[in-house]
């Protein structure tokens, strides 16, 4: 155990980039929602947040300010334990999944450490796994939430939401088995320099985008309606179920599913990137620059999310549920034999 | 010492299962027994059941469970005379389950302390996918289709039980 | 480090646990839990065999122990809301409209 400790800047340094990450996770979340309203307003073509600071910039911070001095409010016939429970499994499954998902090459912090780190938090063989098993987990935030309020409206959010997941985790789970046959292997890091070859010429350019097209939509669509974004947010359709199964939260407790669910959307992101994109593989960039990449990738990931959001009515339930099953699962099905056959013949 | 924290753990997660009156807090106990057996499986060297203990068991079946707990909403099920009653003072055949239960704990008790190695493991472990992946299509290929068949069955089984009757001509 | 006879024995006392509840309790929820109990109490005796063994077989086994959980539990529950719709109870005393 000792021994370990002993390499001592390289711990501090990994010790460090869990922190990093942890902090960042949270300012992107804050980053996200001025996004979400000024995207929202450019494309009502009105100005957004413009009051507070620069541009509004300052206007995050406001919000949080907001949240954590209003008043926690608990309905009477709630459930006190599971209650307080929920917004805390939703938190905390958001940010653990990052921890398996790696943004960048290695670094040595401009020469600081005698060893280069590799940028991750932690690098499992089975991150793949572990990222899918851990996200299945934040659905019992949002159920328990909708239960435990002891309210018709979220507890029609919650079977809603229990529903969802269950029918798109599987679509999910079958792009990510192309993506797997493609790579040879569950480890995040290992799937993304798989992707470093060339394509057509183009040195690291053999984003799994290109060779699976398909399996990429699904896996978008999909991760939309994991983290519940419109136009698949019916856990919290605020015309239907005034706020779904957060309608009885205030205050931080609600503050947490908003992170919550931000977060994820920055996860799914990540792994997307991961996954598809190439990671932090760009023609012509070095890779001590690719968590540069790896950023701006994301950003526009992300930027596709608030611009759908603002762009797409919400489906109706039995679309959904119809989409789910009768379109993305056989689609994603055929794309998992599709790949796997031309694996076989031609060797990718 | 990681397998005890994880065995007491399940057990106990496991003895409150039981004990609740509130199912939606026994479906979430089952669910933090199975993540003390899914840590286990990782001290055992195999992430590939710990992971789809968690995803299949926790995310999906579980859900499941809840969804149908939430569904009938009837957190208290029980008659009132079996509330007011302790487990173990029950009539009939609840006493005597307990009884079994108890009697089967002993047996099995009994035939572990008679035989079984007490070293620790010394095979090096398997722990590849691609060496479980590959016995899984080849050798045990038939198994995989027959379980998908009856995946199959059990999915419009479900979807037949769980359906209304009193609904002729429903719109398509 | 536990040996294979701490694994087996933390197994069979979840086994244990699962049957007392199938006996005891009174609610078809929780009769279907404790199966669950019970099967995954045999899935971890496979485990540990397996590795003990040094062969994969046991984590294939527990694959197809949970595929046969997953169909089970799906029309375990249809039943149960299929019953539920019939008698507005999940006693499975109220269900004995077969018993002679």
């Amino acid at each position: 155990m000792f021994s370990v400790i002993s390499n001592n800047s390289f711990v501090i340094a990994q010790v460090g980039i869990a922190a990093v990450v942890w902090f960042l996770l949270q300012i992107s979340a804050a980053v996200m929602v001025y996004f979400e309203r000024k995207v929202c307003a450019w494309l009502q073509q009105r100005v957004g947040p413009n009051r507070v600071g620069k541009a509004g910039l300052l206007q995050p911070i406001a919000d949080v300010v907001k949240l954590l001095f209003k008043e926690e409010l608990r309905p009477a016939a709630a459930d006190p334990l599971l209650f307080a429970l929920a917004p805390i499994i939703s938190a905390t499954a958001a940010f653990a999944a990052f921890a398996v998902v790696p943004f960048g090459g290695s670094t040595t912090l401009f020469g600081l450490l005698s060893e280069p780190l590799p940028l991750h938090v932690a690098d499992v063989n089975v991150a793949v796994l572990v990222v899918f098993a851990i996200t299945s987990m934040g659905v019992y935030g949002i159920v328990l939430a909708g239960w435990s309020s002891n309210s018709k409206y979220s507890l029609l959010g919650a079977l809603r939401s229990s529903a969802q997941m269950i029918s798109y985790e599987l679509s999910y789970g079958m792009a990510l088995a192309a993506v797997l046959v493609l790579a040879n292997s569950m480890s995040l890091r290992e799937i993304v320099n798989a992707q470093s070859g060339s394509l057509l010429g183009i040195p690291q350019f053999r984003w799994f985008v290109f060779l699976n097209p398909l399996g990429f939509l699904i896996f978008f669509i999909a991760g939309i309606a994991e983290t519940n974004r419109a136009p698949f947010d019916f856990p919290e359709a605020e015309q239907e179920l005034v706020a779904g199964y957060h309608t009885e939260y205030s205050s931080m407790s609600f503050g947490m599913f908003f992170l919550a669910e931000y977060i994820n959307m920055v996860t799914v992101s990540a792994v997307t990137t991961d996954l598809f994109l190439g990671g932090w593989w760009f023609p012509g960039v070095p890779e001590s620059l690719g968590w540069l990449v790896f950023l701006f990738k994301i950003s526009v990931l992300l930027f596709f999310y608030l611009w759908m959001r603002w762009s797409l009515p919400r489906y109706r339930y039995d679309q959904l549920m119809s989409f789910g099953w009768k379109v993305m699962l056989p689609a994603s099905v055929l794309n998992v034999i599709a790949t796997a056959a031309a694996v076989l013949y031609f060797g990718l | 010492m990681l397998f005890y924290f994880f065995g007491a753990l399940a057990v106990i997660a496991s003895l409150l299962v039981i004990a609740q009156r509130n199912p939606v807090y026994s479906v979430l106990l089952l669910i933090t027994s199975f993540g003390a057996l899914s840590g286990l499986y990782v001290l055992l060297d195999a992430p590939f059941a710990a992971a789809i203990q968690i995803i299949v068991y926790a995310g999906a079946i579980m859900v499941l469970f809840l969804f149908v707990v939430m569904l009938l909403n009837t957190p208290h099920e029980d008659t009132d005379a079996d509330e007011k009653t302790h487990p173990m003072l029950r009539p009939g055949p609840m006493r005597f389950g307990a009884a079994m239960a108890v009697a089967l704990l002993g047996e099995l008790a009994w035939a572990l302390s008679r035989s079984g190695p007490t070293s620790t493991f010394s095979n090096t472990p398997v722990t590849s996918l691609s060496a479980i992946g590959y016995t899984l299509f080849t050798d045990y290929a038939f198994q995989f289709e027959v379980t998908s068949v009856l995946i199959l069955v059990a999915m419009v089984g479900a979807v037949l039980m769980a359906r209304r009757e009193d609904q002729p001509g429903e719109k398509r | 480090m536990p040996s294979l006879n701490d694994y087996l024995i933390l197994s069979a006392v979840l086994f244990t646990i699962g049957t007392a509840g199938v006996f005891v309790r009174r609610n078809l929820i929780t009769i279907l839990l404790s199966i669950e109990i019970m099967l995954n109490a045999v899935n971890l005796s496979f485990v540990a065999f397996g590795r003990a063994f040094g062969t994969v077989e046991g984590q294939i086994i527990v694959f197809f122990v949970m595929t046969v959980a997953a169909a089970e539990a799906a029309v375990g529950l249809a039943i149960v809301i299929a019953l539920f719709r019939h008698r507005e109870s999940l006693n499975p005393d109220a269900f004995t409209a077969l018993k002679w």
